[in-house]
């Protein structure tokens, strides 16, 4: 195999078309670099520069309109190889429309190049206006001229971090330049100005390149030079395993439960309601039970209710939804306001409640005990399961008393005080 | 799905995939999050084009930004397991509330109509078995895979008994090995072709997502172009039967058929608990290939007087996608929007007639 990069047919674009100098002048720089094909990924965008890849000898990736940066991130990420250089060719049109891509991309400093045919407007749709067309710049679709300017994309690169950023004119010899870029650690940017015949000359008789830059102020200079880290990949050393979080819980106690029991526990955000309903779910298969779990608050976590729906059986649980529970436990107003719905369409079980709060009626028994008072805030949901696990007998209190007593949260709960309360 | 090998899960939060993503920041050997869910999926393919193996989690909102993206994978061929869990819609909908709304979106995201996996779990046997099949069959059928879940699947926790796990063991990747010119788009006898990354020293490798032959090159709507897409297509058909996993309860003497996936089907398996225990024999299909419709799931339809599809969703979607917007009369359907259906709504629909 050759060393050339282009397969040396001819290049696919109009008549005196940018792309073709483009194209070229990246074939010289990646040789006078003495890169070889194979160690070059081209990652090309839609529009007309996309539909070079067939003329490159280099790996090539050809994917959507505006995603080229984005996808080629995912390259240079999934490479981690500094053997290997990806070079993005992407038009103001993509550069445009995936305008997040170029601002991650330099963010995270990948270690790639984009070079960035801006021509004005988008060719292969037609000779639409961009973004980046200058004040006054004719289009087919906008005869009278775009009436404001375009931003300039070489400041957004560099100020969101790239290492190295430049406007470069298209016209002559500028491989130079474009060896310069690709020859950075980090991600380089060129912004390369050049002409589309079958468009930006037809509309704008006579213009001249230059002229037009001049015009708007457009400067072709070197934002940015800087030797930033470039990304490197966030190995994690040592992951968690599968099951690290929770060691395998055997069976150790026994529970006569025959048949589903269904717990609803609700009570504020912030008093752990949600901490003791999972000593519970654990506590339950230490005795042999299967447990169901979820938890229900609102998306601000930190305030309003917080509820915890458990059911607990000595067979395989299927349907997790929520009928009404056998026992509903609440341990504060917002527990109530929470419950309100579910303890009016209890017809069997019974419901105990915060002897602060308001007694209910209910079509079930309402018994009110001083979870709060006696436990603490803190502790009172950890108290009512206590409570509940003894008045009811579905499985041994003492199975979560081990739990927690065997958790980090063993040391910071008086247990056996919880355990002697009334 | 790290044992079956997946390299990196790259994700974009929403409810209620987060607890997968946090899962992930802790499980995966490289966890990245990316600034929105067109990233995401574009790093995942360009990751895969390297050789990797990506996953992400995320719900219809993300999904859809994620489209023309996940359109573009799959005409790459590139493997990546995308898991998808439903929430309430449309749009922003109730992030909190869970659903299987988003089925008829699967099975049309396609351009063009063609086929993509989507596989569904019901229980934690399945969440632990499943996938770790969807992975291997993304990598080995070079395609996109979609895991099909909801709120209530993955924000509930379940006991399980961890010793009915068995192992999973790690996908080996069968790259190209042959002599010659390395054709990136030319398949073998079963329409797959033979993977190399970008960047290997030894071949030339194109991947692109425009309408393309076998050699990877842009071809607008010649033959060889044609061909090639249409083979994509053909090759998740051909290729299926041998991910087609089900679960079927056959009931002897059962006239009637429940069918019924993900969340749903644990309601269907409790009402098919109480409805035998009325002595009711009734059957109960379990899918867990999703799409494309495997055909055995039409076989054993017909082998009932009456088929009950139960999915949370307001239309029906996976009973129109098998029997059509207007389906024979044996065919009907338990819905819901906006809750999980209930065990008694199955055993209200299968004795209504009785
Ligand atoms: C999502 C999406 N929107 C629109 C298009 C249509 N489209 C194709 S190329 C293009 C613009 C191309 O302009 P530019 O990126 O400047 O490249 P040029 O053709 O000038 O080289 C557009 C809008 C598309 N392919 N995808
Ligand atoms: S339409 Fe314009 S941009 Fe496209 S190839 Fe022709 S000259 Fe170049």
């Amino acid at each position: 195999m050759n060393n050339r990069f282009l397969t040396g047919e001819e290049l696919p674009f109009c008549k005196g078309c940018g792309h073709t100098g483009i194209a070229e002048h990246t074939e010289k720089a990646l040789l006078n670099l003495g890169w070889s094909p194979l160690d070059v990924i081209l990652v090309s965008d839609i529009g007309c520069h996309g539909i070079v890849d067939k003329f490159f000898t280099s790996h090539t990736v050809h994917g959507l309109h505006g995603r080229s940066i984005a996808l080629a991130s995912g390259i240079t990420a999934g490479l981690n190889d500094q053997s290997k250089k990806v070079i993005v060719f992407l038009g103001d049109g993509g550069a445009t429309i995936g305008m997040q891509h170029l601002i991650d991309a330099a963010h995270n400093n990948f270690n790639m190049t984009l070079v960035i045919h801006n021509n004005f407007l988008y060719g292969m749709t037609g000779g639409q206006p961009s973004e980046l067309t200058p004040m006054g710049f004719k289009t087919p679709t906008l005869p009278s001229g775009a009436s404001s300017e375009g931003y300039d994309i070489c400041d957004l690169a560099m100020a969101a971090g790239a290492n190295y950023v430049a406007r470069i004119m298209g016209i002559g010899d500028f491989s130079e330049a474009l060896a310069t870029a690709f020859s950075k650690n980090g991600l380089s940017v060129v912004e390369v100005l050049e002409v589309c015949p079958s468009y930006g000359m037809k509309a704008n008789p006579g213009m001249k390149l230059r002229q037009v830059a001049e015009e708007a102020a457009i400067e072709v200079k070197v934002y940015a030079d800087r030797n930033h880290k470039s990304w490197e990949p966030p190995f994690l050393t040592a992951p968690d395993s599968l099951f690290s979080s929770f060691d395998c819980l055997p069976a150790m106690f026994t529970s006569s439960i025959e048949k589903p029991v269904r717990i609803m526990l609700a009570g504020s955000a912030g008093e752990g309601v949600q901490v003791a309903a999972d000593f519970f779910a654990q506590a339950a298969v230490t005795a042999g039970l299967n447990v169901t779990k979820k938890g229900s608050y609102p998306v601000t976590v930190g305030v309003g209710y917080s509820a915890s729906e458990l059911i607990v059986s000595p067979d395989p649980i299927f349907y997790t939804g929520s009928p009404t529970p056998d026992a509903l436990i609440i341990l504060s107003n917002d527990g109530l306001s929470f419950a309100r719905n579910t303890a009016s369409r209890m017809e069997n079980g019974e419901i105990f409640i915060d002897a602060s709060l308001p007694v209910m009626n209910a079509a079930v028994s309402v018994i009110p005990i001083d979870f709060r008072n006696q436990a603490g805030p803190r502790n009172a949901a950890f108290y009512a399961l206590f409570r509940y696990l003894t008045h009811s007998g579905i499985f041994p209190a003492e199975a979560m008393k081990k739990m927690i007593g065997e958790s980090k949260l063993g040391a910071k709960i008086n247990m056996e005080k919880l355990f002697q309360l009334p | 799905m790290v044992q079956a090998g997946a390299d990196v899960f790259i994700g974009y939060p929403i409810t209620p995939a987060n607890l997968l993503y946090a899962y992930g920041s802790r499980r995966y050997p490289l966890f990245l999050s990316a600034p929105d869910e067109i990233t995401t999926l574009q790093w995942m393919t360009g990751f895969a084009a390297t050789g990797k193996l990506p996953v992400t989690a995320t719900s219809f909102p993300g999904y859809a930004l994620m489209l023309e993206s996940i359109n573009m994978a799959y005409m790459m061929e590139l493997p990546m397991v995308i898991i998808l869990v439903q929430r309430l819609g449309p749009a922003t909908g109730t992030a909190t509330c869970g659903a299987q709304g988003d089925i008829t979106l699967l099975n049309g995201m396609i351009s063009g109509g063609f086929a993509i996996p989507v596989m569904s779990l019901a229980d934690t046997q399945d969440c632990w078995e499943i996938p770790a099949k969807a992975m291997q069959m993304a990598s080995r059928l070079r395609t996109p895979v979609i895991l099909f879940t909801s709120k209530e699947e993955v924000m509930t926790s379940y006991s399980y008994d961890i010793s009915r796990f068995s192992g999973i063991s790690p996908i080996r990747r069968n790259n190209w090995d042959g002599s010659g010119k390395y054709k990136s788009y030319r398949a073998n006898e079963q329409l797959i072709p033979s993977f190399l990354p970008v960047g290997n020293p030894d071949h030339q490798v194109r991947f692109t997502a425009s309408t393309h032959d076998e050699e990877g090159n842009l071809q607008g709507t010649s033959k060889a172009g044609l061909d090639n897409s249409t083979r994509i297509h053909q090759k998740i058909l051909k290729n299926m039967a041998e991910y087609t996993y089900y679960e079927l309860d056959d009931a002897h003497d059962s006239t009637t058929l429940i069918l019924s996936f993900g969340i749903t089907s644990r309601a269907a398996h409790e009402a098919v608990i109480s409805l035998r225990k009325k002595g009711v024999a009734v059957s109960h299909l379990v899918p867990k290939t999703l799409l494309p419709v495997p055909p055995v799931y039409y076989e054993i339809a017909s082998r009932y007087k009456r088929v009950i599809f139960c999915e949370e969703n307001y239309t029906g979607q996976y009973r129109q996608i098998m029997f059509g917007y207007s389906s024979p009369d044996h065919i009907s359907g338990v819905n819901s929007f906006g809750k999980m259906i209930d065990p008694s709504e199955i055993v209200r629909e299968v004795l209504r007639d009785e």
